[in-house]
């Protein structure tokens, strides 16, 4: 399907150029040291490297870029998004094995599916927090209302407290650091 | 011995005991966890192949292997979920 | 220089029991939860951070070699490693999403729940 003024359709060529832009990149980190034409990289990566972008971005610029918006290429969220995984992310990581081991040698388990108000408003948004739930204590995202974001959430060991509740807020499954603040700075 | 000759051999005989779970699972369900850890246990132990063989090929295959079970994963969970 | 030469063999040695431990914690978990939800969490949590580890230890290795020799070749193993690392953990806590939907539509009810909210507000 090639528009008829192709140059000129923002709409086709932005999603295209950012879909292009992020493949090179990505091929262009696999592949270096290949050579020392830029630095680090020989002649043919490069072309091959171009064609490839050329093709993905092509191919993938419908589901890979919502249309709408622009916010996610903000260098600044990129960074934050870096930060977070490193930092508070990478944390609760390490405090969720602890709790798994703790659970598996001991055998004292008491499931249940919680419901949990996310409060975010992009895909993008909810994709992270409900990655970061599974990834995080004793949680693990079962399914999403995706009328009103809200996640099912199947926890390991539910409190009296919390099963007596209609619903969570998102920010009380985490235990020591606010994700989804941290993940609302970087999505939305 | 070589510690990642070692890593690799303890990472296959875990492989062995989540194919038991594999095998026996009483649903269809418990049979894709287990494949999933395999998955994860294959990629960990070509990523530590690569450093005993010091291959970095290696490496691409791994994350070749993870995107394909990954894709592989989600294909069986359409398929159990009634979606496909 | 031999005390470098010992830190750095006992940071690989360290990273590797690290994750032999939470990958063997993620298999017997599989082997030992009652039900797939929670077998869910044994199989991303324990694995993918098991996983996390051996790479890192070989993160550690690559490093080494490389500031010794400046062999190109150990610096493109720490980068495709760490590539793959991101990979594993994204596409592992999607798959395991994918799983828990494809059970809960195939009707398996969470086993010794104490509560269930899902099944409150579709019934």
């Amino acid at each position: 399907m090639m528009p008829s003024n192709f140059f000129t359709d923002w709409a086709f060529m932005i999603p295209f150029f950012i879909t292009a832009c992020f493949s090179l990149g990505v091929y262009l980190l696999l592949t270096a040291g290949s050579g020392d034409v830029l630095w680090f990289w020989s002649g043919q990566e490069i072309l091959v490297g171009l064609f490839v972008a050329v093709v993905v971005g092509w191919v993938a610029r419908g589901f890979f870029c919502d249309s709408r918006r622009r916010a996610a290429l903000n260098p600044k969220r990129w960074l934050r998004a870096v930060g977070y995984v490193c930092g508070p992310f990478f944390i609760e990581l390490a405090k969720a094995n602890v709790d798994v081991a703790y659970r598996v040698i001991t055998g004292r388990i008491r499931p249940g599916i919680v419901r949990v108000k996310s409060g975010m408003e992009t895909d993008l948004g909810v994709l992270m927090l409900a990655n970061s739930i599974t990834l995080t204590p004793g949680t693990l995202t079962v399914d999403i209302n995706e009328d009103t974001n809200d996640l099912y959430v199947h926890v390991i060991n539910v409190s009296d407290d919390v099963a007596a509740r209609d619903a969570l807020e998102a920010h009380e499954i985490f235990s020591t650091f606010d994700c989804p603040s941290w993940i609302r700075r970087i999505a939305e | 011995m070589n510690i990642w000759f070692f890593t690799v051999g303890v990472m296959a005989f875990l492989m062995l005991l989540a194919m038991i779970r594999l095998f026996k699972g009483p649903t269809a369900a418990d049979r894709v966890v287990a494949l999933d850890a395999v998955n994860t246990l294959v990629v960990a132990s070509m990523i530590v192949l690569a450093a005993a063989f010091k291959q970095v090929i290696f490496v691409d295959v791994a994350i070749v292997y993870a995107l394909l079970s990954y894709v592989g994963t989600l294909y069986i969970a359409k398929y159990l979920g009634g979606e496909l | 220089m031999s005390l470098l030469l010992f830190i750095w063999h006992a940071l690989m040695w360290l990273f590797i029991a690290i994750g032999l431990f939470f990958n063997s914690l993620g298999v017997f978990g599989i082997l030992r939860f009652p039900d797939v939800y929670t077998r869910l969490h044994a199989d991303t949590k324990a694995t993918t951070f098991g996983t996390i580890f051996t790479s890192l230890a070989v993160v550690i290795y690559g490093l080494g070699h490389w500031l010794k020799t400046a062999d190109g070749q150990y610096g493109s193993l720490v980068l495709h490693t760490l590539i793959a690392v991101v990979v594993l953990a994204i596409t592992n806590a999607t798959g395991a999403h994918a799983i828990a939907r494809a059970a809960l539509r195939r009707g398996h009810q969470p086993a010794r729940a104490v509560v269930n909210k899902l099944e409150d507000s579709t019934s």
